[in-house]
């Protein structure tokens, strides 16, 4: 039963806190059926508790939450069958193998495909009779997502998928998301990476402090920047220039430093970095590293909060 | 059968064979199951078997005068062993136990007997000793005497202790077992993940039980046979009401397992929580040795311990043959024991 307003998920005002910690601070979610939407945010924004509430792990103390169409407080069974869900953490047993895993989380649910099916479909099929303590980290991790589709879910859960993984694992696990995602299902994932954001969300909600500071497409959210590139230099050992120093630089944006390295937003590059190349010149400093690259997710939330993602 | 009770059932076979996987995967686990309680009975077995009836074991003092008439009276009785002493060494003999009595001949047609009466072969040696040296002196008898020997088996201590063995074993893989069980699970973040599924709880909880009642079979199977065959302990009981005390206890012991599990977090909590719960009933249950050794004013809660309860009947009705009416009390305190822990574990069962 689609709600009137075609959302798969829809969050109003959640708020949590855990003691004097508030980890959700009012948030507001919207997630369309059939997209592939992002929660991306620095480690402690709240992504997991509002994850974990959303699926019915964890009772908000204020706000609501309606599951395709439904509240967990009346259609708690109904939605377990609906939903696919992959947790932070899960260990699953070491002595079990791939095949028997899957097969018992099957047996959860009322319907949903073979598990042969889900195997070829995550790609562990050389690892189906294995013991999962066999297996590597992205293996494991794709069981884990895989364990989540026992029972062909309308909305799957991802909380942070590839945290921990080596590149060639989380390429892996990404084409996994893409798969799922053109097969129609709705995805809510939460991560740290803004890549992994750019790369597979049709919609990105950045999160900082429990609140939602921006939404939107990663396309849209990057050229609210105004930006066209981002230039990063950084000063020798010991230079530092005054707050404003860039402020009338030709084509300079917006300017940010962070100790010796300066990040400025630029309207163009060509125009730019003749100009801010004369400034710290004639300020008297010396340019140890310069850069440019095209913004990213990185520079929206760097924009926003003034820190950048990895930080902690 | 709608589809739907087909899949509920199929869950609650898929949780049992998972925790079978575990289990027989764990070659540490099932060593301790069904190799340890077989070690242990054989030794103690070997230890306590039905020995020949003992001789005296007795020390005369060699330097003592009119010895060899003493001497003489002794040897000729096959139940006492002598041996000529010194002083120092007949001292240290009797300190050490290798002879339980000194005879030390006086003038004048006494003796002197030196042993410690506190301990039991002493007093025996005492009145073998003192029956052949009377009777050798010229004594009568004033009463005739025909024994018959009665050999039974059921009175050895094997006898005794492998009901408790079985028992204590049965508390032990079940508490062991299930605790480490779930509190692993939980650990890991798998109990989270469990209920993150449409999975019915009480089919996971269900699943722990239904792997100790199989395992149950499979551990009382071996450990009896094992004392049937090896020590001829006898079962004098009826089966089916032995099978059913064992269903009790692994039950009964199965739910405490999950009350203790119910909200540990760490397996050092759990297994400190564990060894707290099971070391009264180690000690005061009449594993080892019976319980009514115990004083009165402790008995009512050594009776109403769920072990206490568990050997007894197992112990009456494999030794001594009891049928249902005597053993109820028992099986009823055990069946008190499963429906109260289970019903606790389910309600203050920590899922995250």
């Amino acid at each position: 039963m689609p709600t009137s307003t075609g959302l798969a998920l829809e969050v109003r005002a959640l708020r949590k806190t855990y003691g004097s910690v508030v980890a959700v601070d009012g948030l507001d979610l919207g997630v369309r059926t059939a997209e592939c939407f992002g929660l991306l945010g620095p480690n402690g924004a709240g992504k997991t508790t509002t994850i974990e509430i959303c699926e019915g792990l964890l009772p908000p103390d204020a706000g609501e939450v309606f599951v395709l169409g439904r509240g967990w407080r009346s259609d708690e069974r109904e939605l377990r069958e609906r939903l696919g869900i992959q947790l932070q953490e899960t260990q699953f047993s070491e002595k079990i193998t791939v095949a028997e895993t899957l097969r018992l989380f099957r047996s959860f649910y009322r319907a949903g495909p073979e598990v042969d099916e889900i195997v070829r479909l995550v790609q562990l099929e050389e690892k189906r009779d294995a013991r999962v303590g066999t297996l590597s980290g992205g293996q494991k991790q794709r069981l884990s997502v895989a364990c989540a589709l026992a029972g062909d879910p309308e909305l799957l859960f991802l909380d942070e998928p590839t945290t921990g993984l080596d590149p060639q694992s989380r390429r892996q696990l990404w084409d996994l998301v893409d798969r799922l995602r053109a097969s129609g299902r709705t995805i809510l994932l939460t991560t740290h990476y803004m890549d992994e954001a750019e790369r597979l969300c049709d919609r990105v909600a950045i999160v900082d402090h429990g609140r939602v500071i921006a939404l939107g497409t990663p396309r849209e959210l990057i050229r609210s920047l105004g930006a066209e590139q981002v230039v990063e230099l950084t000063l020798a050992d010991g230079q530092a220039m005054t707050a404003g120093a860039f402020a009338d630089t030709a084509s300079v944006l917006t300017s940010r430093s962070h100790g010796p390295v300066w990040t400025l937003q630029v309207s163009a590059a060509h125009e730019a970095i003749p100009a801010v190349l004369r400034t710290v010149e004639k300020a008297g400093g010396t340019i140890v590293e310069l850069r440019v690259h095209t913004p990213t997710l990185e520079d929206v939330f760097v924009s926003l909060t003034g820190r950048h993602l990895r930080e902690q | 059968m709608s589809a739907e009770v087909r899949e509920r059932r199929s869950a609650l076979v898929q949780l049992t064979l998972t925790r079978f996987r575990e289990f027989l995967r764990e070659p540490e686990a099932v060593f301790w199951t069904f190799i340890f309680p077989i070690l242990l009975a054989t030794g103690l077995g070997i230890a306590f078997r039905s020995r020949p009836p003992d001789v005296a074991k007795v020390g005369i003092l060699a330097s003592a005068p009119n010895v060899d008439g003493v001497r003489a009276a002794l040897a000729a009785d096959s139940t006492v062993a002598v041996r000529m002493l010194d002083d120092t060494a007949a001292a240290a003999a009797l300190r050490i136990g290798s002879v339980a009595l000194v005879v030390v001949p006086r003038d004048a047609g006494t003796v002197e007997y030196r042993y410690d009466d506190a301990r039991a072969e002493a007093r025996t040696a005492r009145f073998i000793v003192d029956r052949a040296l009377q009777r050798a002196w010229g004594r009568r008898d004033a009463l005739g005497v025909r024994e018959s020997l009665v050999r039974e088996r059921g009175s050895r201590y094997i006898d005794f202790v492998l009901p408790g063995l079985l028992a204590m074993n049965l508390m032990g893989s079940s508490v062991w077992g299930i605790g480490f069980g779930i509190v692993d699970a939980r650990r890991k973040k798998l109990l989270k993940r469990f209920v993150a599924t449409p999975m019915r709880r009480p089919h996971y909880l269900l699943s722990f039980l239904l792997m100790r009642l199989t395992l149950m079979v499979i551990e009382v199977v071996v450990i009896t046979s094992f004392g049937v065959l090896a020590f001829g302990v006898p079962m004098r009981g009826s089966v089916a009401l032995f099978a059913l005390g064992c269903v009790l206890g692994a039950l009964c012991f199965g739910a405490i397992g999950l009350l203790i599990a119910s909200r540990a977090r760490t397996i050092e909590g759990a297994s400190g929580l564990m060894n707290l719960v099971m070391l009264p009933m180690w000690v005061g249950s009449g594993v080892f040795f019976s319980a009514a050794n115990f004083p009165p004013v402790v008995q009512p809660f050594i009776q109403a311990l769920p072990l206490t309860a568990v050997v007894d009947s197992l112990r009456g009705i494999m030794i001594q043959g009891l049928g249902w009416r005597s053993v109820s009390g028992e099986l009823a305190i055990a069946a008190a024991w499963f429906t109260t822990c289970f019903t606790l574990a389910v309600r203050f069962f920590r899922w995250r």
